[in-house]
């Protein structure tokens, strides 16, 4: 027994040593796993499999991308494991969820923070917004906040969890507005929350703009602000919180991208920088994610380092004293 | 009758092979523990990519209708519920299993679920418009209150003592606690990383059952003269048809529980067996049968969690709000298609839509007939020694918990709940209420602070909870259940406790 053991850490060293010293020449040479911190079936695990979907074409990385559901704790398990566990050799990504990861770094009690992670690239933004039910007496921002006014702490609003971005959306209105709204985060992710908005359970509620969009067209719900910077195409009639009167920027937009833990070797994280956003802009994922109502947006990382420490600065500014 | 035009479209070529692809890949996905309805799903989303709107959600659908039912097989035969559906059914299932009637309680779980199933499609297919008002009427104080109407029965379910099963429950209730709180933002009990996302449903399942009974087993084939070969006697169809028949009621109760359970979303799935099997329990003359290996409970549990399966998807196709995990797979196949669900796909979409629901009911035949012509040999499992048998149910066990999360920690859950189970049943404690207590504690927990956040910005918890026809209705219900399980209990204290031989004991 005692030299079956001895044999078996022999092997096992040997193929560590051996598939450390593959990959700086040809890199990936092996399928690469892509940690999701959400349940298969969920928005980012869905997001998540079409954009890596042409990862095996030879102009891309040559090698197909799987995915590992780590589901648990908002997210906060599967980022835990990432940040500690994951072998920072490139074959293992995760996907990021911002504002998510950075506010549960900054609130405390996780192993890791915006440092703990290398970002390659973004694909999808998903901008927050305020929705009511379809006879809600609500037709405007305007109107929902001269309520909040004028019945502070009354006006229910529903949305998907504490430091998701729905949370930093109503946090924002609730300081542009100076009123105090009665934020109601829901066990169940955005579904609970939209349903509790349908069923005139609470007045209004902060939902992702896509299923928003998709419960509007089914006739459901008013929307009456986007939380972004500009509107969105799919739907266009709809207002900014700016345009509103309301000064709530950009800061709770969900963005999900891909990264890999710090510590990863400089010509692997380069090689992916490159070829990640070319995988992200091929026609057969762009068609499928607008098929499925799913804004993209596609940042270098250049783009995504500057994004972070951006959320960073601000979050930690809004969160102070929470 | 709309639905009735859109019929030919389950028997055309492509999508016939395709629903019988996924009914009977589904029944071994289903009956593999680990691989949830959920997950079997998700499995099989990119497999659709290519394929029009209509083949993709019959593949899905077969795949949904007959997992739920496969997951009776590992139930029955390893003592392993794949899914939280499938607890009711191990209870008595698998004390039949161990009689050599593994291939009797197949017939009857596959035949029950096929009857459930049917009469749940047609619910969805006729009542879809009212139910979907229903939905919307289930609020966080009237979860909160099913919840509790849940954990009344914890005392009573399979125990020998109405004590130990309420300990059992609260120790269940105790575990759910572990983990980050997501609505308070608070870490419980994590002293160990693995337990920071809490304990999973499906490791704890698997430990909780599983484990206990292959310590049981290598306790047991350490004497030689004590390794057993059950026969499995033939099962004849006639006969279990003929069987079945004789359980209208159970049959009744479990398709009424699980079409009115299934219907609340994120509730429906995890105890529409569990009630169906304690309802059914409570109005049988035979009540005593229960835990013995009496079909009467299999029977309800099995057309329970069937029922549930058309009633479940109501939110989705008429909200667009997924009502449980597998839904939200199904909504993640419908948007890659550019079908909405809501009022688009009713108008715009008939074809899909209805060719998707006469495919499930015509799934649901299909799985009965593939589930009892599996169930002959699938039976002859029990007569695999004990040896055999502790190392076979041990690898999917520890397959099945690390698969959910990729995780080792997992493992160890699983394991150390295993040995825990172990040493609670030899003091007669059962699993079946600890699970139970582990299911419904989250359930109440958050629909409680949800609904005090609810209740502060209004008029607060006293109005909001104890007000309104349908928490007075349900405050009804938790008190007469309480109130039956104490006269039942007292009765029952009456008489002479009945010495039960302890299980595992090599005698």
């Amino acid at each position: 027994m005692k030299r079956l053991f001895k044999t078996a850490a022999l092997a096992a060293a040997t193929l560590a040593v051996a598939a450390t010293g593959s990959f700086a020449g040809d890199y990936p040479d092996r399928p690469i796993g892509v940690a999701v911190s959400y349940g298969a079936g969920g928005a980012t695990d869905f997001q998540a499999r079409i954009v890596t979907m042409v990862a095996g074409n030879e102009d891309i990385l040559g090698q197909p991308i799987y995915i590992l559901n780590k589901p648990g704790a908002g997210g906060r398990k599967g980022w835990n494991w990432f940040a500690t566990e994951a072998a920072a050799d490139g074959y293992t990504m995760s996907a990021y969820n911002i504002p998510h990861f950075i506010a549960q770094s900054i609130k405390g009690g996780v192993k890791y923070s915006a440092e703990s992670f290398e970002p390659i690239a973004n694909w999808g933004s998903d901008p927050a917004v305020v929705v009511v039910g379809k006879d809600s007496k609500f037709n405007s921002m305007q109107d929902l906040i001269e309520y909040a006014k004028a019945n502070p702490g009354k006006t229910t609003t529903s949305g998907a969890g504490l430091f998701v971005g729905h949370h930093i959306a109503a946090l924002q209105i609730e300081k542009a507005c100076e009123c105090k709204l009665a934020y109601v985060p829901t066990k169940g992710g955005g579904a609970a929350a939209m349903k509790a908005v349908i069923g005139g359970e609470v007045l209004a509620g902060i939902n992702n703009l896509s299923d928003a969009f998709r419960a509007r067209e089914a006739g459901n719900v008013k929307i009456l602000g986007v939380a972004d910077l500009e509107r969105n195409d799919f739907i266009k009639d709809v207002p900014t919180l700016k345009e509103a009167g309301l000064d709530v920027d950009n800061s709770s937009v969900n963005f999900r991208g891909l990264m890999v833990p710090k510590g990863t070797p400089p010509e692997v994280i380069d090689k992916l920088a490159k070829q990640v956003p070319m995988m992200f802009a091929h026609a057969r994922v762009a068609k499928r994610m607008k098929a499925g109502g799913s804004p993209m947006k596609i940042m270098n990382r250049e783009e995504v380092q500057k994004m972070w420490a951006d959320r960073e600065a601000v979050l930690k500014e809004l969160l102070k004293g929470l | 009758m709309e639905f009735l035009n859109y019929f030919g479209g389950v028997f055309e070529p492509w999508a016939f092979m395709l629903l019988l692809g996924g009914t009977i890949g589904g029944l071994i996905l289903g009956a593999t523990p680990g691989l949830s309805p959920t997950m079997a799903v998700a499995l099989l989303i990119p497999f659709t990519f290519h394929m029009s709107a209509t083949h993709g959600l019959v593949l899905l659908g077969a795949a949904y209708t007959s997992t739920v039912a496969g997951g009776a097989v590992s139930a029955i035969l390893l003592k392993i519920p794949g899914a939280p559906a499938n607890i009711a059914t191990a209870l008595d299932g698998n004390e039949m299993a161990k009689r050599g009637e593994g291939a009797r309680a197949l017939h009857l779980s596959f035949l029950s679920s096929g009857v459930g199933g049917v009469i749940g499609i047609l619910l969805l297919i006729f009542l879809t418009p009212v139910l979907a008002q229903w939905v919307l009427k289930i609020q966080t104080p009237h979860v909160f209150w099913i919840a509790i109407l849940g954990v009344t029965v914890i005392g009573s379910l399979d125990s020998k003592s109405f004590v130990k099963g309420l300990l059992s429950g609260c120790i269940g209730l105790w575990l759910s606690t572990i983990g980050y709180d997501e609505i308070q933002g608070t870490e419980r009990f994590i002293f160990a990383d693995a337990l920071g996302g809490g304990i999973g449903i499906i490791p704890a399942l698997i430990g909780l059952f599983a484990i206990p009974q292959v310590l049981d087993m290598m306790a047991k084939g350490r004497v030689d003269a004590l390794v057993e070969a059950l026969e499995v006697p033939r099962q004849k169809l006639a006969a279990s048809m003929r069987e079945l028949t004789r359980y209208v009621r159970a049959l009744s109760i479990g398709t009424v529980v699980g079409s009115i359970i299934g219907l609340i979303p994120g509730v429906g799935g995890q105890i529409a067996g569990l009630v169906a099997y304690d309802q059914s329990r409570k109005m049988s003359p035979q009540r005593e049968k229960f835990g013995t290996g009496h079909p009467e409970g299999l029977v309800a549990a099995e057309s329970a969690n069937n029922a549930m399966v058309g009633p479940s998807l109501v939110p989705l196709l008429t909200l667009s709000i997924p009502g449980s995990p597998t839904a939200a797979v199904l909504l993640g196949g419908l948007l890659i298609k550019e079908i909405f669900p809501g009022s688009d796909i009713f108008d715009n979409h008939p074809e899909v839509v209805w060719t998707f629901i006469n495919s499930m009911l015509v799934g649901q035949v299909l799985m009965v007939i593939f589930g009892i012509m599996i169930a002959g040999w699938a039976a002859k499992i029990a007569r695999a020694p004990a040896p055999i048998m502790a190392a076979g149910v041990l690898v999917p066990a520890v397959f099945g918990s690390y698969s959910v999360g990729q995780s080792v920690g997992d493992v160890h859950i699983m394991l150390a709940l295993g040995v825990g189970m172990f040493i609670l049943e030899k003091f007669g404690f059962s699993a079946a209420p600890l699970v139970l207590g582990l299911i419904l504690g989250p359930i109440a927990g958050d629909n409680f602070t949800q609904g005090m956040t609810l209740a502060a910005a209004q008029d607060g918890p006293w109005v909001y909870f104890f007000t309104g026809t349908l928490n007075i209705i349900l405050i009804a219900l938790v008190v007469a259940s309480i109130a039956y399980s104490f006269w039942n209990n007292m009765l029952a204290g009456d008489k002479a406790p009945v010495a039960e031989p302890v299980v595992g004991d090599t005698k």
